[in-house]
């Protein structure tokens, strides 16, 4: 009788312990996970002037908050990927004297379709949509 | 002041801290010496150098501003227009790296002098504890000069650690303060770098140190049956004062190669770090993430059905931990020490590094 009394009493006292506990860190773990920021949806972005890319050159541009990485091959040959390469998330470039795209930091070789061609890269790079209005050159999300 | 009242006041704090008792102690601990004693000092290198880390960091706090706006102009402000600031930031980079370099010698000396036997398994594990500290110090800190190269390290750094199976969206969301580096990360890695990641290490070195003292310092087992063959103690020599001069006059030597380092070789800042810029062609991380950034670059996309970087990760995790857990495979169930298997998985372990290492630095 004795000792099942007891063992309610250290069921009660380690409960509220726990509880309390508990109730210490839920809002100190809600706390340090950041909260999501709603961030305006892009669609299109006009990234700069036909002139301001000379051929066979590649540019990293803004697409929002995303880096894209704008390649004109030809004077009317445009192309557009995500800059973040699908390795470990570095931004890519363009290498104009081998007509590729390239990431510095694992090696990692993509053909000018967004294609993986060598290195450590799992998925090809999301392609992006070009077009010119106006003199401008707008980049926009592929449907 | 005279002599008397020296004395008194000296009787005096010896009176009311108790000096007597710590006196007494010291007086009759003792440390032994052998072939191998060298390799006792590394432990004691890297505490030093620790201190300095400490002293050097509150000193870059009185200038440094953890924002992307003024992060980068801060350390450049530090480096051109304070007194001597070039040569304590330099000071603090390269005591960061040397601080690296000794724990990872304190580490396999441990490893090949098997100092990690019963019963000091917690002394293993509360030391590898401060081994990941000490890299998590390394990495946190590498980002606050908001650089170029550190912004891309960051970028990889967070993105493996989103890799890892289960907790890794959740995880790298935590460390970035946010979906992608910004300001939110630097803020987040100063508060890490600075009283996180310190107030962590100090607690788990003051118990590294009080098992050390519980234990005292290991006899290899090939110098234990040496003396034992011979019919013989191992000789001691007293902690105070001479293991304390010798360690003083490695740490007056580490002194003397980090003020070298220092003022001959300052650290540089490098551009500022633009996340609409391209990794820039042989960018590479600090010396000690150069094995495993040289392993990721080797695994090919998919192995089997998993993809490259989550089979380096997994690979990377499961040999962290079985090296952690290096005293408990290495003891038979009699007790005794498979210290051929430790030393060829120490042999094998510091190859892996070197080479690894090198052919990152180089390829």
């Amino acid at each position: 009788m004795e000792s099942s009394r007891r063992g309610i009493v250290y069921w009660l006292l380690g409960g509220g312990l726990i509880g309390s506990l508990a109730s210490f860190l839920y809002p100190v773990l809600r706390y340090i996970r950041p909260p999501e920021v709603a961030q305006a949806a892009v669609s299109e972005a006009e990234v700069g002037a036909v002139n301001q890319f000379p051929v066979n050159s590649g540019k990293v541009v803004r697409f929002g908050s995303k880096p894209v990485l704008l390649i004109r091959l030809a004077s009317d040959d445009w192309r557009a990927f995500s800059a973040t390469c699908t390795h470990l998330a570095c931004i890519v470039q363009y290498q104009p004297e081998r007509q590729r795209i390239w990431c510095a930091c694992h090696n990692g070789v993509y053909d000018l379709n967004g294609r993986v061609i060598s290195g450590p890269p799992p998925r090809p790079l999301e392609p992006f949509d070009v077009h010119l209005r106006d003199g401008e050159v707008i980049v926009s999300k592929r449907a | 002041m005279a002599p008397a009242v020296i004395a008194k006041i000296r009787w005096w704090l010896e009176d009311r801290l108790g000096l007597e008792t710590v006196k007494e102690f010291l007086a009759h601990k003792s440390v032994p010496r052998h072939s191998a004693t060298m390799w006792y000092y590394f432990g004691g290198i890297t505490l030093f150098l620790f201190g300095i880390q400490v002293t050097t960091g509150i000193l870059l706090l009185l200038y440094y501003r953890p924002s992307p706006n003024e992060a980068y102009e801060s350390v450049q402000f530090i480096m051109t227009q304070v007194d001597f600031g070039w040569l304590i930031r330099s000071i603090h980079s390269w005591a960061a790296n040397l601080m690296i370099l000794t724990a990872f010698i304190h580490m396999f000396s441990v490893v090949f002098l098997h100092a990690y036997r019963a019963p000091r398994e917690l002394t293993w594990l509360t030391g590898i504890v401060l081994l990941g500290l000490a890299l998590g110090f390394g990495f946190s800190g590498y980002l606050l000069p908001w650089n170029t190269i550190s912004y891309f390290a960051t970028r990889v750094g967070t993105d493996i650690a989103a890799v890892v199976p289960l907790i890794g969206p959740p995880l790298a969301r935590f460390l970035r303060g946010g979906s992608d580096i910004s300001g939110g990360t630097l803020t987040r890695f100063f508060g890490f770098h600075v009283a996180v990641l310190p107030g962590i290490t100090t607690l788990v070195l003051l118990l590294h140190l009080a098992l050390v003292q519980k234990w005292n310092i290991s006899v290899p087992p090939k110098v234990e049956e040496e003396y034992q063959r011979k019919g013989q103690e191992v000789p001691r020599i007293p902690f105070v004062p001479d293991f304390v001069l010798r360690e003083l006059m490695a740490w007056y030597i580490t002194l003397a190669i980090l003020g070298v380092l220092a003022a001959l070789f300052p650290w540089e800042l490098g551009q500022k770090a633009d996340p609409f810029a391209p990794a820039p062609a042989g960018i590479r991380p600090e010396w000690y993430f150069l094995a495993p950034f040289y392993t990721l670059k080797l695994i090919p996309s998919h192995v089997w059905f998993l993809e490259g970087e989550v089979l380096g990760v997994i690979c990377f995790g499961l040999l962290a931990a079985a090296w952690a857990c290096l005293p408990f495979w290495a003891s038979r169930r009699d007790g005794t020490i498979r210290t051929r298997l430790v030393t060829g998985a120490g042999v094998l372990l510091v190859s892996y590094l070197a080479v690894f290492s090198a052919l990152g630095y180089w390829r």
